[in-house]
């Protein structure tokens, strides 16, 4: 069974394997709150599904600097995404939030969530008869950029 | 030399350059037809530690990548 804390695939992602695995991974470790948020690639704009590029060594240094947050309200962070292509109505992205109380998994999981979208080197490409075309429009600079214009 | 690496859509094959600095680096990059355009939005990572000042040495064999604006999810 999965149960690693960051898991990327190649496709989309297995979901039912993945939520399963961490359920099984951490429902014995004294969580009182499991909240898991899977993101679903939707029909929209003409697109068959998204694309994604990942950039691992910063997005690994991302998710260790995420742990040690939540480890200072006893939590942990959980996360799963793809690489490549995925198609709409299946998965590119889970994120995850073990914590004692509901309270903090709640925000935990809305503040993780919220900086993964401009903070994670990842990028997005919708698929349009074949072709991969970059998401500009709906990304996000990473803070400090254009140092170098 | 120096590495760079150009992340995601940017879709250019790495260069290897002969500089000491982030403000060398700029100059060449600012005179690159195919990337000088992405500058002002590039984020920029040494040796996979992104960094928020143009004031670094650099050494051979160090990595420098440009980071274009992110979408997961």
């Amino acid at each position: 069974m999965i149960n690693a804390k960051l898991q990327l695939f190649d496709g989309d992602l297995p979901v039912e394997d993945i939520t399963n695995g961490w359920y099984d991974e951490f429902r014995n470790s004294n969580y009182g709150a499991i909240i898991t948020f899977v993101g679903v690639v939707r029909d929209e704009d003409g697109i068959d599904g998204l694309s994604f590029d990942i950039y691992e060594p910063i997005l690994n240094s991302w998710f260790d600097a995420w742990q040690k947050k939540a480890k200072k309200s006893n939590a942990i962070v959980l996360m799963a995404h793809s690489k490549g292509d995925v198609l709409n109505h299946t998965s590119s992205y889970i994120a995850g939030v073990c914590s004692p109380k509901r309270r903090v998994a709640l925000e935990l999981i809305d503040e993780f969530v919220e900086d993964f979208k401009k903070s994670a080197p990842i990028w997005k490409y919708d698929i349009i008869d074949g072709q991969r075309k970059y998401a500009e429009d709906r990304s996000t600079k990473i803070d400090g950029a254009g140092i170098l214009s | 030399m120096v590495t760079i690496d150009f992340l995601g859509p940017i879709n250019k094959d790495s260069l290897q350059v002969d500089i000491k600095n982030l403000s060398e680096l700029s100059e060449i990059l600012k005179n690159d037809e195919a990337v000088s355009s992405w500058l002002e939005t590039c984020a920029v990572a040494v040796n996979d530690t992104l960094i928020r000042s143009k004031n670094i040495e650099l050494n051979s064999g160090d990595k420098v990548s440009l980071l274009p604006p992110v979408c997961g999810g």
